[in-house]
């Protein structure tokens, strides 16, 4: 009989109730051998959920997965790696102090560490042209390298099935290539992958086949290479986007935010060190800082909003003034206003209220009395203001920050940073994990605020992005910056160079690049 | 069927308040299992221990008078504690709060009380905020764990005043006993109720849970030092120094415990002795995480510690128990309250497959 092929995985009816969600509502998908299949959808509408259904991490509470024509029950990743399914995690899960073979042999089920497995590491990444040295250790390895050790310890196990969870976000584009390249070559031996992405561009380049998401549901089944980015926004997100206003930049008032010789040494011992950055960013223009995630973005957004202290004041001079030696308040007094990376305990306090939140940083906006009582009403009001203006989805300003979703919470952090009307304003990562919509309102936000003579600094490591908005783009590498160049005098591909660090000097051969023996 | 703990969704507000009740329950069937064990009838045993301390009114004022060095001090560790720094001292700020305030009273004997008494009062918190500074100091300077160095102070607190009694200040005329002269009248604190022990000091009590209060819920600096410490980052973010939070934290609750001292000294003891204090600092701290840091639960949590060490004396004397079934009800208690505050975050779940286990929590590493 000469019935069909039997696909892979069929997951058919898959449903997961959470308290207060329901993450997946009958959810069918099937995946062919040898098919690279791409799960898209927004932050929140259930892919995460999904894959951690098929590696066993959550369990389904209706639904039947078929593992190449049976009906199983995945209720371990342990099962699911027997089954031949590995998985690549977005956050990657490598203990820093530790080799790379010590790695793959601490996750490996039948872990027997030693020369064998390094050989085999070897054969593994040298096949699949995802070179890596078994000995070498974690903290010295770039972000990109590190996700090889993740995708080599799967590809260890032989898996029928590879599930990549956003596996882009911390890649250069030439890395991207690369692991395209590898991609391609493992489904062309029958390895089915299961792609986790929101970024268009690169399903509509690498995908056979996409199942698209919305709160929860399937929207649609398509062939991504005949859809065009505008389609598949449209299934993925309901309605289309805005697309925001870009006029071109009147620079008002010089340096607004300047930064002049900055040096500082990393207070984490696997952080990265600043070195010589010189940067001046003018009222009405955004200045983006490109790069790929751990080349010194986050010092450097610490050291810019006074979380960190520079050595001397001069170093960095905000509204004329030398503040290189005042704290985050003192900066902030002086209209500096700052949307730092990480949404949950550190842009806002998820144990407290929205109007707390609020009074986190905006305590300067007569919210509190010269005695130093908190004017209770006026935290409220201020909260409802930012709520209301930035159109925040929460009933309301007595809502915990953790109640919100990552989207609206970064709307109302943005919001109540611009709604203290700051001359200077540094955005990091200001869309990381945020849904489609909102970072396009974010983006608005950040425009319009330019265009009301602003000082804008957005550390961002999505190319689109800084492209859209920005007036100019340095890139950070290994702790130092590059000159700062017009967005029309640049493209992609430039960065992209750039990124790698092919603008320092070899005399400034940065440690991580540096060989290193155990 | 299997039992489970299951994260909740939210921390759940009800157990927050229910959990320090339902730890007072499983203290008194713990401590009924007791006595029974004993071989005493655990109902007399809880009416010797709990009814009959506070059946007269004499009873009732001992029981406000030992509450209220309780209140003092644990409102000043709790805010402390609401920032995550974490004096385990009191009981050593409290007994240089006692020294100081003695010590005037021992020096200036002839000055009015009008002026005596609130001098003293400034010495005892000026004493206390001091010895609370040294570890503060070190925490910030040389990032030593203040857990370690503020109880450590306590024994040097103890023998200092251990010292002071039985040589510089000893009173001439007491027999050789390690004690000093009685204070005058003019440095005792005026009684508040005939007929009982009751003074001043729990009015100044009252009036510093008032503060407290006002400070944690009303003020920006309160408010400053709670997200201290519920989120480090969004602090410093905030423009919060964190080395400044553990100066407040600390000292605030040196402050308040060296006022308790001064109103043990210049109330029921009246006189310094080697100890003045049954251990009041260190009840403190259960006393503030079973009244949950907040203001009013502290005084209503006062009243139960209070209520244990008056019971505790009772047992004594009426049921011939070591003094140690005071400790036992304070372990037990704390004992309890933590195991109970597990069910603020989790909740239990009967599960009837057998092969169902809890949700393992997704592969999480070291690194992003």
């Amino acid at each position: 009989m000469d019935a069909a092929p039997v696909p892979r995985l069929q997951l058919s009816g898959i449903t997961k109730r959470f308290p207060a969600v329901v993450a997946n509502d009958g959810i069918d998908l099937t995946v062919m051998a040898g098919e690279i299949h791409a799960v898209l959808g927004e932050n929140g509408a259930g892919k995460s959920t999904l894959v951690k259904i098929v590696y066993g991490v959550v369990r389904p509470d209706a639904g039947t997965i078929r593992w190449n024509g049976e009906g199983v029950t995945i209720d371990t990743p342990a099962k699911a790696r027997a089954l031949g399914i590995g998985m690549v995690f977005q956050q990657f899960s490598l203990f820093e102090t530790l080799t790379v073979g010590e790695n793959i042999a601490l996750a490996l089920d039948n872990s027997r560490g030693g020369r064998e497995l390094d050989d085999r590491i070897r054969e593994t990444s040298a096949r699949y042209g995802l070179a890596l040295d078994p000995y070498r250790h974690v903290h010295t390895l770039s972000v990109g390298e590190r996700q090889r050790v993740e995708i080599v310890r799967c590809l260890l196990q032989s898996p029928e099935l590879l599930i990549m969870d956003e596996p882009t976000s911390v890649l250069t584009p030439a890395a991207i290539g690369k692991l395209f390249v590898t991609l391609r070559r493992l489904a062309d031996e029958g390895c089915s992958i299961l792609y986790i992405s929101h970024k268009l561009d690169e399903i509509r380049t690498l995908c056979d086949r996409a199942t698209v998401l919305r709160a929860g549901k399937v929207t649609g089944h398509c062939d991504p290479r005949r859809q065009t980015n505008v389609e598949l926004a449209r299934l993925m997100i309901g309605h289309d986007l805005p697309h925001p206003q870009h006029r071109t930049a009147s620079t008002r008032g010089d340096g607004l935010l300047e930064v002049r010789n900055l040096s500082l040494a990393a207070e984490d011992p696997f952080g990265t060190d600043l070195a010589g950055i010189d940067l001046s960013v003018g009222g009405g223009e955004i200045v983006g800082i490109a790069g790929v995630s751990g080349n010194g973005q986050k010092e450097l957004a610490a050291a810019l909003s006074g979380e960190r202290l520079a050595d001397t004041a001069g170093t960095i001079v905000v509204n004329g003034v030398p503040a290189g030696r005042l704290d985050a308040a003192a900066r902030r007094a002086l209209g500096l206003c700052y949307v730092p990376e990480e949404r949950d305990g550190h842009g806002a306090v998820p144990e407290m209220s929205l109007a707390e939140n609020a009074l986190l940083t905006a305590y300067g906006q007569q919210l509190v009395t010269g005695q130093g009582l908190i004017r209770k009403r006026a935290v409220r009001a201020f909260a409802e203001a930012t709520i209301a203006r930035f159109d925040v989805k929460t009933p309301g300003p007595d809502a915990t920050a953790r109640s919100l979703s990552g989207g609206n919470l970064q709307k109302f952090i943005v919001g109540r940073e611009i709604l203290q009307g700051p001359r200077v304003m540094v955005a990091a990562q200001p869309t990381w994990g945020v849904d489609i919509g909102a970072s396009a309102e974010i983006r608005q936000a950040l425009i319009d605020l330019r265009d009301a003579g602003v000082a804008v600094l957005l550390v961002s490591e999505e190319l689109e992005e800084l492209f859209e908005i920005c007036d100019k783009v340095a890139v950070m590498a290994q702790g130092r910056l590059s000159p700062v160049k017009s967005v029309a005098e640049t493209n992609a591909a430039q960065l992209g160079l750039l990124m790698g660090g092919s603008f320092i000097a070899p005399d400034g051969v940065p440690a991580a690049l540096a060989p290193r023996e155990p | 069927m299997r039992i489970a703990l299951e994260a909740r969704p939210e921390p759940s507000r009800l157990m927050a308040w229910a959990s320090p009740l339902l730890a007072a329950a499983a203290t008194l069937v713990a401590g009924f299992m007791l006595f029974s064990l004993l071989g005493k009838n655990p109902l007399d045993a809880f009416f010797v221990i709990f009814i009959e301390p506070v059946s007269t009114r004499y009873g009732v004022g001992e029981l406000l008078l030992k509450a209220s060095p309780l209140m003092l001090c644990a409102l000043g560790l709790a805010v402390g504690y609401r920032a995550n720094v974490w004096n385990i001292g009191a009981e050593g700020q409290l007994t240089i709060g006692a020294i100081c305030g003695g010590g005037l009273a021992l020096w200036l004997p002839q000055l009015n009380g009008a002026w005596l008494l609130p001098m003293m009062i400034v010495a005892g918190a000026a004493g206390g905020t001091a010895w609370a500074a040294i570890p503060a100091w070190l925490r910030t300077r040389c990032n030593a764990n203040e857990i370690l160095t503020s109880l450590m102070l306590v024994y040097v607190a103890t023998l200092g005043l251990s010292y002071l009694v039985q040589g510089p200040w000893r009173d001439p005329e007491g027999f050789n006993f390690p004690q000093s002269s009685m204070f005058g009248d003019n440095a005792l604190l005026p009684l508040l109720l005939t007929g009982t022990r009751l003074n001043v000091g729990f009015l100044l009590a009252l009036a510093v849970i008032a503060a407290g209060w006002l400070f944690t819920a009303r003020t920006l600096a309160g408010f400053r030092m709670r997200v201290a410490g519920l989120a480090p980052c969004a602090a410093s973010y905030a423009g919060i120094s964190a080395k400044r939070t553990v100066w407040i934290g600390m000292l605030v609750g040196g402050a308040t415990a060296g006022i308790a001292g001064v109103g043990e000294v210049a109330g029921p003891i009246g006189q310094l002795l080697p100890s003045v204090s049954p251990g009041y600092g260190f009840a403190a701290i259960i006393v503030a995480f079973v009244g949950r840091l907040h203001p009013l639960g502290i005084a209503l949590a006062s009243l139960l510690m209070s209520l244990l060490y008056l019971g505790g004396e009772a047992a004594q004397i009426g049921l011939g128990l070591p003094s140690a079934v005071t400790r036992m009800f304070q372990g037990m208690l704390l004992f309890f309250l933590l195991a109970a505050d597990v069910f603020i975050g989790y909740r239990l779940r009967f599960r009837r497959s057998p092969g169902a286990g809890a949700i393992p929590a997704p592969a999480q590493g070291p690194t992003r």
